[in-house]
Parts: C-alpha cells; structure tokens; sequence
C-alpha cells in the first residue's frame, strides 16, 4: 500500500517484502560457490582434493571389497591377476593374532581375561554408572591377580622369606604341603610378620609416637601382600602356560593394562614427590621422571632386557615378558607423573588451605580432598598415555616378544599363505584394529573432557 | 585477654616425631637411605655378574675393531674400524633422520593444520582424515608398512620409476645425482655465506627502518635476488665448479649418484608423517587460540587475509604452538630409535644392537646410549625454551 497526493507525491507507508537473494549465493550452489571455488587457489585445491579422493578411495573400496577374496583354503585362493584382499589369510591366522601360541585347549582362559576386562572396564568408563569405588578396587586390585593366576596358570612356587634363610623353619615344620599349599613358607611367613610388626612398633614407641598404630599398619600390608601371594601359590589344577607362548594382541593388551595398572599409583606418587616440600623427595622425583621421559621406550626396553638381569642376585633370571613390563611400567609411570601433576597444578589453593583448615592430615588432604578432584581432571590425559601405551607395546618385537604386530609380521613368512596380496591384507586388518582400539579411545577421552569442561563453558 | 592466655590449657607436650620439621627430614633421610641401598645392591650383583660371565667392564671397548659393516655411513667407516667409530656413524644417522624428518615435519604438519581450519569443506575433509588415521596407528606399524608394503613393492632398478633421467625410484632406493666440487668451489661456498649475511642484515635495517617510518621495504625479493644473485655471480666467475655425477643404469644396478637406502626412507617418511598428524594439531589449536577479535581488528585495519595471517595471526598462535611443538621434535627424536625394526643402521640398531651383541658390555653401552638420548633431549629444549621466551608474551 502506498499514498499517492495530487501533487504527485509519493509516500510509501508500508515496506516492501525484500526480493530473495540472488539463487547464486543461497542453496546448495551458494555453499558451493562460498566454500570450494570463492578464489583461483581455493578452487585448484577442491579439484585437487577430489582428484586425490577419486584417486585413493575407490581402489582402496575395491580392494578391501570388492576384488577381496572371502573364502579358501591356502594361497591358491589368492593367486590371480585383479585380486584383492585374501581375507582368508586373516581367518586362517586369527588365532595365532589373537593368542600367539597359547595351547589351544587352553585359549578359554584368556577369553575369559578378556571378557571380564570389558565387563569392568565398561562400567568404569561411564560415568553415570554407580559404584565407582568398588569397580576400580575390582579393576585395579583383583582384576590383575586373577588374570595374573587364570594366564599362567597359578602355583608358583612361594620361596623362602626371612627365617628360612637360617633353616630354622624347615627344621621346625619340615617340608610340609597342605592342599597343594607350602606351609613351611606359610609359617615362615606369618612370623615374618609378627616379628617385623614388633619392631617397627616398639622403635615408633621408643621413639614416643604410636607403636600400635605402626605395628597394626606393617601387619595390614603384610596381610594384603600374603593375600597376594596365597592367590598364587594355590593349586587350581590349571596348566602351566610359560608366558614364551604367549603372543599377539593377548600381549599387547597385557603390556599395555599392565603398564597402566601398574604406573597409576606409581605416577601418582611421583607426581605427589614433584609436588613435595621436601628438596631431596622432590629432587629424586624429578630426577627419575626427566630421566624416563628423556629417552626411548626401546632403549628402556634393552635395558629391561640386557641390563636389568646384571642388577638382580645371580640365578634369579626375570621371565622375558616380566622383565618388559618393569621397564614399560617405568617408563610410563613418569608419563603418568606429569599427567597427574597436570592435575594437582588445576587444584585451586583454596582447596588445599580448606582441607588444612578442617585439620586434615596431609594423607587425609590428598586422599579425601585433592587426589578424587585431581585424578577426575585428568581422565582425558591418562585416557592419551594409555593410547600411546598402546601403539608403543608394539616395540616389544624388537625384544623378541611377539605381540599383535610382531605375530602379524610373522605371519608373512608362511609358505602356505605366500601370496603378492599377503602383505596388504595383513597390513590392512592390522591397520583396521589399531585404529579401531586408539580411535575409540580417543573419543572417549574427547567425550570426557567435553563432560568436565561444561561447568566452565561460557 | 591475659586471663585467657594464662587459663589456656597447657600445651600437651607432643613426641618429636609429630614435628613436622622433623618428619619431613627423617622422611627424607629414609628416601636417601633406600635410594643409596638399592644402587649399591645393583652395583654389587652387577659386579658379581659379570665376574660369573667373565664380561669386561669399563670404556676400552670402544677402541677395539668392530669388523661388521654398515650399509650408510656418512664418515668414512670400513669393518676394520673401530667400536667408537661405529658409535658415531650411528649418532651421525640417527642425527640425519632427526633433521630431515623434523624439517619434513613441520612442513607437512603446518599445512595440514591449516588444512584443519580452511573453509574449504574438502580440504578440511581431507586433513581431518589425514590426522585421525596417522596419529591412531602405531608409528612402528607405518614403518613397517612403508618399508614392506611400498618400498619393497617398488620395481627392480631396470624398470625404476625415472624423474626427468636424474633420480629414480626402484627397491633399492632412490638414487640422486652426486654433486662434485671442482675448483673454485670455496668462491661460491663464500659469496653464499656473504649473501646470508647481508640477508639477516638487510632484514634487521629494513626492520629498524619500519619501526622508524612506517613505510615497509620488499625483505623477501630483495634478499632471495641476494641469496640467489651472488652464488650465481660467483658462479659464472668461477666457471661453474659445482657439477651433478647422474646415475646411469649398468647391468642390474645403477653406477654414479647417491643411493638413499630404503630403510632411510621409510624410517624417515614414517616418523615425519606420523609426527606431522600431532604437529598439525598443535597447530590448529595454536590458531584457534587466537581470538576472533584480532582478525576482525586486522580486518578492520585494513589488512588483507595473507597480510592478516602472516603478521598478526601466526605471530600470536607461535607462542602456543612452540611449547608442544618442541616435545614433538623430541618425540621424532626418540622414536627414529624404531630403526632398528627394519635394520636402519641407527645409534641403537648399530650400538645398543650389534656392539651389544659382540661385546656383551651391557651396561656401558645402554648407559651411552641413553645418555646420549637424554642431551639431545636437553640440548633441544634448551634451543627451544630460549626461542620460546623470545616468542612469550611480555606482560607489563
């Protein structure tokens, strides 16, 4: 509508509706036009992108499906001129990927190492799921024992502890086996205990501080250790799987679990160590995470392997497989160190002179204040040092340990399967299961750190 | 007030163990005394063990003839030679790797992080990929891979994939033309060095001057016809010395130029494009960490999109970027240890692995060689560090 005088006069009293943008900068096109050809270099790096697109994709489809091979017997399957992958190669070395040479009538136990790996692991990693407490107890304490008991198979044999060294145990008691149980050592053990809980108590009250309380705490570590190793030396009628047979991704999830496991507390105490008051606490504490993080895993691997049986007494002679893991959970506890002390930093001071307002001991300040804040931090960055744990169990090949990788590359020199495409399928389902576990980790630990930054999100 | 002080209960006399002086050095002393026990627990069975497997201790080793070879040696080096110049050529290789690889690194790594943040949707795509693929598979895997999967199913010499009849390509390496140095090379290798240093002079006047006047000089053209202009001057003087030896095919294999192993390049285009997915996150999280606000500032002063970029955006997200980018040199640094996977003669496959095996002297050869990890690892930080507090933000 518009008024229109006598005059000629023209007033327009009401907008006009806005014409539509031209069709070129709306739409598909518009997006097109804005995005991928707004200027020369941007529209030579689109045709160039898709040039590599259409380059690589369709032969990588093609061989992964569409030429592969599914079925058959041996390398015939795969002999031909347009042959994809021989996915048969993969079925027939599954076990060997998975296990190693772990007996095969025995491959239940580990199946059962890793089912109950993920039935913990899962209610652990979501974190609506209830019962924290009690799940990282399960996950972290008795996970590694029964796993340590259901791969090898138990019953080792408990060796001398203090008063056996002097025969007087053994003259006592003799050699005494109860239910497939050493007794001597038992008894040996218990008074071990006792004897060594009577002298750090009496010392702490000679001292003037508590001896009771001392001497109860030294008897509370023996227990849980002798808990430890009961679980071991029983005989649960399970054969004996030296751990030489043992290979494949059964090793890989080994190291790198173990190294976890194992560098939690020991990340935790040496990040507490940077963190300490004390100069000769905190420079031994830096001294041995600068030492770790300064060199490579596999230079810690040989001395894992060639240096570390020269420190020990002659004739203990460490499993290969042991010994990769002290120096894995060396290695990965200084990693850990600094994660945790990410975490310890990203406290406020506020909570620290809280807790010290409250009387809070410094034990009871770290354990029931800073540590549950901290460690809940740092969820992302221990997700991170578990994936490079990860990629980095491959190197235990190097040491003659075969793991996932090493098991694959072994896997090529079968005659049976020697074949021109052998090489890329194993590349490829080995590429695939990689990726899989660090990808899906890495989202986890994305998922997690978007969950903890929601409070600070503007 | 005095009546209260004086009411006060008396202080319950406490046990000087409670002190927390005196914990905390008791504690200390207990750290000290562990510590102390168990190295002298290892160095006493490690003196009993190596008595029992009558091994030699000490540094002598290192004078004596290695008699092995190694397939790329940087200094002259022959079987007869001896421990100690093994030791070398493989720090000079693993040195090699460090260099090329991070050059390459860095390379692939900032545009690739760019790529991350182009509002090209097919660019973004393909870095995106490019990084979640990289960075999730083991870097020992894609060594492997490149060195069995591509390398090795490159065609023999006779069919190798030729580059304009100067390098080519086949299993047994690439092969490059050899530079040879006639006389007259010193007059070049000088006039290079004299264009360099007018170069990083004309760049500092021509800084000063800016800071001055405000008017911009043209740095780049002026110094690359410097750095480019007098070698060449130099050149036409001297009759050009500097000629290339072309590989020529003979029989099976070729005959002039220099063979590049291919476990070099595997090793080297692995670890350079593994660490390249890391750096191009650094990098992206460098430049998101700019505000928006300073491109809309650089817009607004008139400042156009590269200008935009190179002066203010890249300056600011450098600060960011270094720190991270430093350990991932030390990442590249360390992991060229992965050598000794595919049998590149490297400090660790040549020292901690064959010298190792002959000699037996476990602890002093691990103990150089990760020594020597740990200086580079302090020497590149300290590099790093100092150009990081160039690099800091001066707060006032």
């Amino acid at each position: 509508m518009s008024l229109t005088f006598d005059d000629g006069t023209f007033i327009r009293s009401e907008l006009e509706t806005p014409l539509p943008p031209p069709r070129r900068q709306v739409g598909i096109v518009g997006w097109v036009r804005e995005n991928l050809f707004s200027s020369v270099l941007n529209t030579v790096l689109t045709l160039g992108g898709i040039l590599l697109v259409a380059w690589v994709v369709p032969p990588f489809v093609r061989f992964m499906i569409i030429d592969a091979v599914w079925t058959g017997e041996n390398r015939e399957a795969c002999l031909g001129p347009d042959v994809g992958a021989c996915w048969p190669f993969i079925h027939a070395k599954f076990g060997q990927l998975i296990y190693g040479f772990y007996p095969i009538d025995q491959r239940w136990r580990p199946d059962i190492v890793f089912a109950a790996g993920i039935l913990l692991m899962v209610p652990l990693l979501v974190p609506s799921w209830p019962f924290k407490r009690l799940n990282s107890l399960l996950f972290f304490v008795l996970y590694p024992v029964v796993s340590f008991v259901l791969l090898t198979g138990g019953n080792i044999d408990a060796s001398a502890f203090l008063f056996e060294h002097f025969g007087l145990i053994h003259a006592l008691v003799g050699d005494v086996t109860v239910a497939g149980v050493n007794a001597t050592f038992w008894v040996d053990y218990v008074l071990t205990a006792v004897a060594v809980a009577a002298l750090v108590g009496g010392l702490l009250a000679l001292l003037g501080g508590s001896g009771t309380a001392a001497a109860r705490t030294t008897l509370w570590v023996f227990l849980a250790f002798g808990a430890l190793v009961l679980v071991w030396d029983i005989d649960f009628g399970l054969e004996y799987v030296e751990t030489r047979q043992w290979g494949g991704l059964l090793v890989t999830l080994v190291i790198a679990v173990t190294g976890i496991v194992a560098s939690l507390p020991l990340g935790i105490l040496l990040a507490l160590g940077r963190r300490s008051q004390m100069p000769i606490v905190r420079l031994l504490s830096v001294v041995f995470i600068e030492f770790w993080r300064g060199v490579p895993l596999i230079t810690v691997l040989f001395f894992a392997t060639y240096m570390l049986p020269l420190f020990l007494p002659q004739g203990t002679n460490p499993d290969a497989l042991l010994r990769a893991l002290v120096g894995v959970a060396l290695f990965s506890a200084a990693y850990m160190a600094e994660v945790v002390r990410g975490g310890l930093q990203a406290i406020s001071k506020g909570q620290y002179e809280g807790a010290m307002a409250m009387g809070l001991s410094w034990s009871q300040m770290m354990r029931l204040i800073i540590l549950p804040q901290a460690l809940t931090l740092v969820i992302p960055g221990i997700v991170n040092s578990f994936i490079s744990l990860f990629k980095d169990t491959t190197l235990v090949l190097i040491v003659s340990i075969f793991d996932f990788l090493g098991q694959l590359r072994a896997s090529f020199t079968d005659p049976n399967w020697a074949s021109p495409v052998t090489l890329y399928t194993g590349f490829a389902f080995a590429g695939l299961v990689y990726f899989l576990f660090c990808f899906g980790m890495s989202r986890y630990s994305l998922f997690v750190e978007r969950r903890l930054n929601t409070s600070h999100r503007r | 007030m005095t009546d209260l002080v004086e009411h006060a209960p008396a202080r319950e006399k406490s046990s000087f163990i409670n002190d927390p002086k005196v914990r905390s050095i008791g504690l200390q002393i207990i750290a000290l005394i562990v510590v102390v026990v168990l190295g002298w627990m290892f160095a006493d069975n490690a003196r009993e063990n190596l008595a029992a497997q009558k091994i030699a201790t000490g540094f002598g080793f290192l004078d004596n003839t290695a008699g092995f070879g190694i397939n790329q040696t940087l200094i002259p080096y022959s079987e007869t030679s001896t421990y100690g110049r093994a030791f070398v050529v493989g720090l000079l290789n693993t040195i090699l790797v460090a260099v090329v690889g991070i050059i390459l690194a860095t390379v692939i790594g900032f545009l690739v992080g760019i790529g991350r943040l182009s509002k090209n949707f097919v660019v973004r795509l393909i870095s995106t990929i490019y990084v979640e693929v990289l960075r999730n598979l083991p870097p020992l895997f894609q060594i492997l891979f490149w060195y069995l999967a591509v390398l090795s199913a490159m065609p023999n010499p006779r069919q190798s994939i030729n580059l304009l009849d100067e390098v080519f390509i086949s299993n047994r390496g690439i092969i490059i033309p050899r530079p040879l140095f006639g006389e007259g090379t010193g007059l070049v290798l000088w006039a290079m060095g004299l264009a360099l240093i007018c170069a990083i002079l004309f760049g500092h006047w021509a800084a000063a001057r800016q800071e001055e006047t405000g008017r911009r000089l043209p740095v780049l053209w002026v110094n690359l016809s410097l750095l480019i202009g007098l070698p060449m001057i130099a050149m036409i003087i001297t009759g050009f010395p500097i000629t290339f030896e072309r590989p020529e095919l003979k029989g099976f294999n070729f005959v002039g130029g220099i063979r590049v192993i291919p476990e070099f390049v595997a090793l080297t285009v692995a670890l350079a494009t593994y660490t390249a997915a890391f750096i191009a996150e650094n990098v992206r999280s460098g430049i998101q960490a700019v505000s928006h606000g300073q491109t809309e500032a650089a817009h607004s002063l008139g400042l156009r999109n590269g200008q935009t970029l190179r002066l203010v955006i890249i300056p600011q997200a450098m600060r960011v970027i270094i720190p991270p980018l430093t350990s991932q040199y030390l990442n590249l640094t360390k992991n060229s240890s992965l050598a000794v996977g595919i049998g590149y003669p490297d400090l660790v496959a040549v020292f901690a692995g064959t010298t190792l095996n002959q000699t037996g002297q476990a602890i002093e050869i691990i103990a150089i060689t990760m020594g020597v990890y740990l200086v580079l690892s302090i020497i590149t930080s300290v590099i790093m560090n100092s150009y990081n507090k160039r690099v800091a933000l001066v707060e006032r």
